[in-house]
């Protein structure tokens, strides 16, 4: 009976070597695999482990970590003022994932950048707990709350840009949430999240930046501008050649009217177009530039551009690429297929401002470690050349004509140099929705200078009284009265 | 052991072999100390401090497995010196293991544990003390080969028969009596080998016969086949009515590996096989118990909405996430593995916490303990021991290969323990009584046959 025990011996042998095997395989070749698996709950307990790193608004934390002891995580995310810097922040939730900043800089937040390296080595030898670093923003705590105050009660959004560095300034969109309200697992935080994703409102959509409108006639101003560059119009306080109502090119009698009634516009110089905001004016002059330099017109500002990081991702505005002379005209004054965010019109009102020149805006100005050695430091970049010097210098004065005389006198701040456009742009099939509110502006006053743009979706206000005049330039005039100190 | 040396041994089964009491002393000295370190190494990791029950804890598992070596040393002093050791590590790591998943507030519900393994293991060594000092001659067992092939029915069907609570996931092996639990298929592993000895020793030349050779194979005859069907279409009872795969595949695995020792037949093995992959197959398509398992073996990483992976994809988790060396001691999450974590799946919290070097290591364990007693076989000197040697052995290693390998994913998972290791009363008293009848084999096979001189040394 030997043989066979032997080859049964060899058998056992081969059953234990076959699991060794696999121990190997799982525990070797497919172990990275496991340890990345969405459903792997280790990752996210590992990462509430410890506190992560502070997001940090005008030298203050805007993020703290709670030391809970849950069943599984000891730690939990809350937010100072979550509502108000939800839009900058976005969440970090144990159940739900992140997104925005507290998303894109999670390597630095959770202390597990490469740069890092060397210092999570030497508090793991000294057995100090692992601590996140810090990330600090660009955001300007007063105007974020100007702009937050003036949102209230209203659906939209408002960007403020520096213009000389593209540094954002406030980001703010309304109605919003508080991330802490879905920081946890526990059922409570369930039932908010649930809450909020179903919401019609959608508290949790960042306006800001993840929003496209209509921009109506505050995109006039690029098409102003390609009117000067390609010297369509040399003098800006020179009569154009424009009918009222215009016929839209290759239709059949489809008229282009103005919003405001026969006021002047026929005929109107640019300068007295873009007061009135003439739609006769600015869709003749788009056609007559045409698609494809309208369309580099808008690139140039920044439309079109889907690879946009702030570092958080911008959704990309958009220009149709391809269209007839009709659409052009349309297009060309903010209707049509042209979308825009509020960020997007915040950097048209910033080019302007800065000469022609397109800063890159960004949010991030310093990652720091957790002992507050700085890692990096980001340095304004140029984005574009949007326009010329000369060109922009035409747009500013027709800027402040606007808010000196034409539809833009709400944003008058007394002793500051301050230029704007309206815009009131249609919404919904035929226009049956309340239509967008718009202003977009800047201000310069004692070597400060400050780009807002303002998108007021939807409000009580009846629907004779909506227009960017009435709804959105009061915001952005506080946002800028906050920043200059006026 | 070397080839040369195991060849030695079979060819001179009579070759005295050294005493080696001290070896095993030696051993046993390590197999407590390695649980007790790593005992405190959990204490540390989880409280902060030496955990307050290590002294109680050390004495207690060092003073049962001093007991059970006074036991080998008088009433087997010539068994084998590495079994007794290997079983005590084992089940001194497994009391770790359970301890340190009673301590994790992590898993809903936790019933604390180790405490009543330790009783459980205590019990289990005293039947150890009982089979040394009682069974003064295993060959003795064969007068019970009806009587024990009666009884290992009966527990076997006895759970079907039992009604089935909500916890059990469908498999019918619990007989549940008020307060706690028994498996009777744990048993069963030492019933049917003294069953199947006996039974085959008087058989084994009739189903040896060879009616004629087909493709370089004997045959056997078409009227000796009575056995393996009937013993083929009970295991498929098994499957049907307790949904027991586990002990259906233990239970075919361990008759069929006896009968090819005792008729030297290759052909009984391709029988067997064939007949076992039919059955399942079977099985498989009709039994949704059993597809489910199949199912679940096949996508171990599908989530069902809601509620995340299922039990093999978490113990897959545990198992990646411990990688080469593992967490450490008390560091891990395989709590996530939830229900069943300190029973069928506590190899992914060893596999988790000391890594695939421990899982290695443990695996090492259980095939040099089946080595050892099939090295036991090898020695012993007549057939119903060797056959019951090696029928106890493959068991061993059989449930080993099914619980491991389930729990891996290698093969689909059945509700198996891990010997020695895992939560559970029933199994740990019966691997203890598995060693006890082992070493029992192994001493008379190692003792020096009659009229043979003694070796220097040797006590007399």
């Amino acid at each position: 009976m030997n043989k066979p025990i032997r080859r049964v011996s060899v058998f056992c042998m081969l059953l234990v070597l076959a699991l060794m095997i696999r121990a190997n395989w799982v525990q070797g070749l497919d172990a990275s695999a496991l340890n990345a698996n969405v459903h792997n709950k280790r990752t996210v307990i590992e990462a509430y482990s410890y506190p992560r790193g502070d997001i940090i608004v005008g030298g203050t934390s805007v993020t703290k970590d709670l030391l809970v002891n849950g069943n599984y995580y000891k730690y939990r995310r809350a937010y100072v003022n979550g509502p108000m810097y939800a839009p900058i922040t976005g969440y970090s939730s144990q159940a739900f994932g992140s997104n925005l900043l507290e998303n894109v800089e999670d390597p630095i937040l959770s202390g597990n950048d490469p740069r890092l390296f060397f210092r999570n080595a030497l508090d793991t030898l000294t057995g100090k707990q692992k601590q996140g670093g810090d990330v600090v923003t660009t955001i300007d705590p007063k105007v974020q709350q100007a702009g937050w105050d003036g949102l209230q009660g209203k659906k939209g959004a408002a960007v403020a840009l520096d213009p000389s560095t593209g540094a954002i300034l406030g980001l703010v969109s309304f109605p919003s949430y508080d991330p802490s309200s879905i920081a946890g697992v526990t059922s409570d935080f369930a039932s908010n999240w649930k809450k909020l994703t179903a919401d019609p409102d959608q508290p949790m959509l960042n306006r800001a930046l993840r929003a496209t409108y209509p921009p109506g006639s505050t995109f006039k101003l690029v098409t102003a501008a390609a009117a000067l560059e390609t010297g369509k119009v040399t003098d800006i306080d020179a009569s154009t050649d424009s009918p009222d109502p215009y016929i839209l090119p290759g239709t059949n009698n489809q008229k282009l009217v103005n919003e405001a009634g026969d006021t002047g516009c026929l005929n109107a110089s640019l300068n007295a177009a873009l007061a009135m905001s003439c739609n006769t004016v600015f869709g003749k002059l788009g056609a007559e530039i045409g698609q494809q330099r309208m369309l580099q017109e808008a690139q140039k500002f920044g439309f079109n551009n889907s690879s946009m990081t702030i570092p958080v991702g911008v959704t990309a505005s958009n220009f149709d690429t391809t269209m007839g002379p009709a659409q052009t005209a349309q297009s060309s004054i903010g209707q049509f297929d042209t979308r825009a965010t509020p960020l997007q019109m915040a950097m048209v009102a910033a080019a302007i401002c800065n000469n022609g020149t397109l800063m890159k805006p960004y949010l991030v100005s310093e990652e720091r470690s957790a002992s507050n050695s700085v890692i990096s430091q980001t340095s304004p970049t140029q984005l574009s050349q949007a326009t010329t010097p000369d060109v922009a210098a035409k747009l500013q004065t027709m800027m402040v004509n606007v808010v000196k005389n034409g539809t833009g006198t709400t944003a008058q701040i007394p002793g500051v140099e301050v230029g704007g456009k309206t815009g009131t742009a249609q919404h919904g099939v035929n226009n049956d929705q309340n239509p967008y509110a718009w202003f977009v502006s800047w201000a310069k006053f004692g070597g400060k200078q400050i780009a807002v743009a303002v998108v007021v979706e939807d409000s009580d206000t009846a629907r004779g009284d909506i227009s960017g005049m009435h709804l959105a330039a009061p915001i952005a005039k506080s946002m800028m009265q906050a920043y200059l100190g006026k | 052991m070397t080839a040369v040396e195991s060849r030695a041994v079979a060819w001179a089964p009579q070759g005295p072999a050294p005493v080696r009491r001290n070896t095993e002393l030696s051993l046993l000295v390590f197999a407590a100390l390695v649980p007790v370190l790593a005992y405190a190494e959990t204490g540390l990791a989880l409280d902060g401090r030496l955990p307050a029950g290590m002294l109680g804890y050390g004495l207690g598992l060092g003073s049962f497995v001093l007991l059970a070596h006074l036991c080998v040393r008088r009433f087997a002093p010539h068994a084998d010196p590495l079994m007794l050791p290997i079983a005590a590590l084992l089940n001194g790591l497994g009391l770790v293991f359970i301890w340190r998943l009673d301590k994790a507030r992590e898993l809903h519900p936790n019933y604390p544990a180790a405490q009543n393994q330790l009783l459980w293991s205590g019990l289990g060594i005293a039947l150890f003390i009982v089979v040394m000092a009682r069974l003064k001659d295993y060959r003795r067992l064969q007068r019970y080969t009806y009587l024990s092939g009666f009884a290992a029915l009966l527990l076997l069907a006895a759970p079907a028969f039992f009604p089935v609570r909500a916890g059990d996931f469908g498999a019918r092996i619990w007989i549940h009596l008020d307060g706690f639990s028994i498996q009777p298929g744990e048993f069963v592993k030492i019933l049917l080998p003294v069953f199947f000895s006996g039974f085959l020793m008087v058989k084994r030349d009739a189903l040896a016969l060879a009616s004629r050779r087909f493709l370089g194979l004997y045959l056997p005859r078409g009227r000796d086949l009575g056995p393996i069907v009937v013993v083929w279409a009970l295991s498929l009872l098994i499957l049907v009515f307790e949904t027991d795969l586990g002990t259906s595949v233990l239970f075919f695995g361990i008759f069929v590996v006896m009968l090819y020792v005792a008729t030297e037949r290759t052909s009984w093995v391709l029988f067997g096989v064939l007949m076992a992959g039919l059955g399942f197959w079977a099985v498989a398509h009709t039994e949704g118990h059993v597809r489910g398992r199949i199912d679940e073996w096949l996508h171990p990483l599908a989530a069902a909405p809601g509620a995340g992976v299922g039990q093999i994809g978490q113990a897959l988790f545990a198992l990646g996430s411990g990688g080469a060396l593992g967490t450490g001691l008390g560091q891990g999450h395989s709590w996530l593995i939830g229900f069943a974590a300190k029973s069928d799946f506590i190899l992914g919290t060893i596999g988790e916490e000391i890594g695939v070097t421990g899982v290695i290591a443990v695996l090492l364990l259980y095939g040099l303990l089946a080595e050892r007693g099939l090295r036991t076989a090898l020695a012993a000197r007549d057939p119903f021991g060797k056959l019951l040697a090696v029928g106890l052995s493959a068991a061993f290693a059989l449930q080993v290969f099914i619980v491991v390998g389930g729990v891996t994913g290698l093969i689909p998972l059945t509700g198996m323990t891990l010997p020695f290791v895992a939560q559970g009363g029933s199994s740990v008293i019966t691997n203890w009584a598995l060693v006890a009848v082992l070493l029992k084999i192994s001493d008379l096979a190692r003792r020096p046959a009659p009229g043979e001189p003694l070796q220097p040394g040797t006590p007399p």
